[in-house]
């Protein structure tokens, strides 16, 4: 099941309740999402990214992942 | 330690550059692999390229190795790098060429700067 850029936005914002959250992409399959939040400070890229991973609860995972391809900003607010 | 993750071990500290991909860098088969690989052959970097389609078990090991849930991933030095939307960001950040250079990979410094320029 494809997930639409809401759904997306309502799964990340569990994990990141103050983040700025922007969700795009209307295929449900290939969407991309930025998201810039304090508790990224300190991380690198690769742990900012792992913990948007993790919040999406292996809605990536595997063949039956519901998003194929989720394009991932992470920023720090400046 | 299972079989996939050793073999992974062994394919990323033998070869100093290596991604894991869709596809193979001459046939990538996924438009995110493409770019990574894209960014690679034009940098004029040598690297080795695994075809996670050919290998169901590389294809889920290699997710549990790194932690990491997408494919392409790049690997310098055993060390993972990142997906694409990073090495995309380093690349045009310029980041990606210092990390080369730290850690003695050969590139075209000036393909870099073409990347950069027809992206700016």
């Amino acid at each position: 099941m494809p997930m639409n850029a809401r759904e997306i936005e309502d799964l990340l914002r569990i994990t990141f309740p103050d983040a700025q959250i922007v969700v795009e992409g209307n295929d449900g399959v290939h969407m991309s999402a930025m998201v810039v939040d304090e508790s990224f400070r300190g991380m690198n890229r690769v742990q900012q990214q792992r913990a948007v991973y993790a919040a999406l609860k292996g809605k990536m995972d595997g063949t039956n992942g519901e998003l194929h391809a989720l394009a991932l900003t992470t920023k720090v607010p400046t | 330690m299972s079989d996939a993750n050793t073999r992974i071990k062994e394919t990323v500290t033998s070869n100093d550059v290596v991604l894991f991909m869709k596809g193979t860098k001459q046939m990538p088969q996924c438009g995110f692999s493409s770019k990574v690989a894209g960014v690679l052959n034009y940098m004029g970097v040598e690297f080795a390229d695994v075809n996670v389609l050919a290998d169901e078990e590389i294809r889920q090991g290699i997710k549990d190795y790194s932690d990491w849930p997408t494919i392409p991933q790049l690997y310098v030095k055993g060390e993972f790098v990142g997906g694409c939307d990073i090495i995309t960001e380093m690349t045009l950040s310029g980041e990606l060429d210092t990390f080369f250079a730290d850690n003695g990979v050969s590139f075209d410094k000036e393909a870099a700067e073409k990347i950069r320029e027809a992206n700016a």
